[in-house]
């Protein structure tokens, strides 16, 4: 699985406050989500999100179970979402919610510069400079290929 | 040997293992996605009806018709299930699950970061998200991967005006926002013996606050006390040689008590570093700090005196406000001057009495001081109950008397 998209750079202990605020959680509506994704952070973001692969610093997603953290970044059509480490409950949500997160250190970010990964060979390349990335596990892989743990479940029957 | 969560788990750190959860719970805002997910999943019924639990704390009672709206779903969806459930006014779903629910060597999950709390208990706890909790709605079971431990030995006993919340607030600062991430703390120590429940209850909660999945005491006389208080009955948790990632020691006859500032957790300094700092809102509340001995602690503090600030206080349930109108604590914060909100979360979130406006600086009890978290443009800083207190009298933050 190789996936490609925009470089977004951000710094480290993004949180899901930030991701997306308390005050948009009342909804069952997605989009209204995408709309505010990032905007307590930087409210021009929002508008950067497709085909965006976020290039994050350390301890991404920390902070509340929200999951409609990933939600927000997958309906704003994030391709992914790569930083040295995550939250734990946000990894698990991502995956979840069928949006793919790499585990990877030491990638050079530029904004808009071209950035492809895979999530089961494990690997980042941007800026020409390709760096070893935690591969996903089976499992996780293939709630991944579903869509998401819902289709995986479905798939399951 | 194992750790406690390897116990609990029956596999050693770093091992993936499928396990049927004992108790599983969800509120008013992770519920609407859970049941959306699960319907969605196109299951006839629940796999453990009798081990789930739906507990409205969050934005309880509704600020609008939007939340009114979702939360009558998850109401008639709990009845037709014939789940626990608790309505507003009822509190905090931790609080809930501590009151007499969780018990030692169980699996526990919430759809809420701070599940860890119970960990108190010598449970295995841990948040997840609301398709995770689909999931185990489903099939009653979920996959755990079973994390490495980070010893936590408090040595020595609390001195002067240091409490629990400054023992969470050091550990943190110690270990830092990410540095407990995958992993589980255990807190062991002489120290831990004089803890009460509800201390040890305020500890396990800022887990999280490291990235851990879990904050765990070992079940002892203190806990089988407490549980007895619920007619149950439970036998204490051999400590075991094992093998810890890491380890640190918490002085606590060193401890004073601490300020986390705007806008990390691990912030924390002694409060003399804030002194004077002026204050817009003092918050006493939350699933860290809103217990009953909390309120008796900032009642101790402001008896017979007036706040200077705007001081909401919120008990973390309906048992708390209850027994703190019996105690007379509940007086005592009204002539005070304090303002006094229905058991649940109250301002914490964000989204509800008590919120802060752009450029206000709040000081609170709670858990989390990210950026406009509990009020856009705003800054707050986190301390215990006595700081709160004392902060409250003068309008600004101020050491509780007893500090060194
Ligand atoms: S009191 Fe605050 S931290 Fe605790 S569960 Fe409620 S919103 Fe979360």
């Amino acid at each position: 699985m190789i996936l490609q998209g925009r470089a977004v750079c951000l710094g480290a202990d993004v949180d899901t406050d930030l991701i997306i605020a308390g005050r948009y959680l009342r909804t069952k509506d997605r989009r209204v989500w995408a709309e505010h994704v990032f905007e307590d952070l930087d409210p021009a973001l929002a508008a950067r999100m497709e085909g965006a692969v976020i290039l994050a610093g350390t301890n991404f997603g920390c902070g509340s179970s929200r999951e409609q953290a990933p939600v927000a970044l997958r309906e704003a059509g994030v391709a992914g979402v790569i930083a040295p480490s995550f939250a734990r409950i946000f990894f698990r949500n991502a995956i979840n919610v069928g949006l793919p997160v790499v585990e990877c250190g030491g990638v050079r970010c530029s904004n808009d510069a071209p950035v492809s990964f895979s999530p089961d060979e494990g690997w980042v390349e941007a800026g020409g400079e390709r760096c070893t990335a935690t591969p996903l596990s089976g499992r996780m892989l293939d709630i991944l290929a579903h869509g998401g743990l819902v289709e995986y479940w479905r798939a399951q029957q | 040997m194992s750790t406690l969560a390897e116990r609990i788990l029956g596999a050693p750190a770093g091992s993936f293992v499928d396990r049927p959860v004992d108790r599983a719970f969800v509120h008013d805002g992770t519920g609407v996605l859970t049941l959306e997910a699960w319907r969605r999943m196109e299951r006839d019924r629940l796999a453990c009806p009798e081990r789930l639990s739906i507990l409205f704390d969050h934005i309880a009672p509704a600020n609008n018709s939007t939340t009114a709206a979702l939360q009558a779903e998850l109401r008639t969806f709990a009845a037709e299930q014939g789940l626990h459930f608790s309505d507003v006014g009822g509190g905090i779903c931790h609080q809930l699950m501590s009151e007499g629910i969780v018990r030692p060597g169980e699996v526990v999950v919430g759809a809420d970061s701070h599940t860890c709390t119970l960990g108190a208990f010598g449970a295995f706890a841990t948040g997840v998200g609301a398709t995770d909790m689909a999931a185990i709605w489903a099939s009653g079971s979920t996959w755990f991967r079973v994390p490495a431990t980070i010893g936590v030995h408090l040595d020595g006993t609390l001195q002067g005006a240091a409490e629990a919340k400054d023992i969470a607030l050091d550990y943190v600062r110690r270990i830092g926002m990410d540095g407990g991430t995958y992993m589980a703390l255990e807190f062991l120590g002489e120290g831990v013996r004089d803890l009460s429940m509800e201390s040890r209850l305020t500890i396990a909660n800022m887990a999280v606050e490291t990235g851990a999945k879990a904050g765990m005491f070992y079940a002892d006389d203190t806990t089988a006390r407490s549980l007895a208080a619920y007619g149950i009955h439970t036998a204490p948790q051999a400590i075991e040689a094992c093998h810890y990632d890491r380890e640190i020691t918490l002085d606590l006859d060193d401890l004073v008590p601490l300020v986390a500032a705007p806008h990390r957790v691990d912030n924390g300094r002694p409060v003399a570093e804030f002194e004077g700092i002026a204050l817009d809102e003092v918050f006493v509340g939350t699933c860290t700090n809103g217990r009953h001995s909390d309120l008796a602690r900032v009642a101790a503090i402001v008896a017979g005196r007036k706040v200077a600030v705007r001081t909401i206080v919120v008990p973390a349930s309906r048992a708390v406000l209850l027994r703190a109108a019996q105690s007379g604590v509940l007086t005592t914060l009204i002539e005070a001057g304090c303002t006094i909100g229905p058991p649940g979360c109250g301002p914490c979130l964000g989204a509800h009495m008590g919120v802060l406006g752009e450029g206000e600086v709040g000081l609170s009890t709670a858990n989390r001081n990210f950026r406009n978290r509990m009020g856009v443009g705003a800054d707050y800083y986190l301390c215990s109950p006595a700081t709160a207190a004392a902060s409250a009298l003068r309008g600004a933050i101020t050491a509780p008397e007893g500090s060194a």
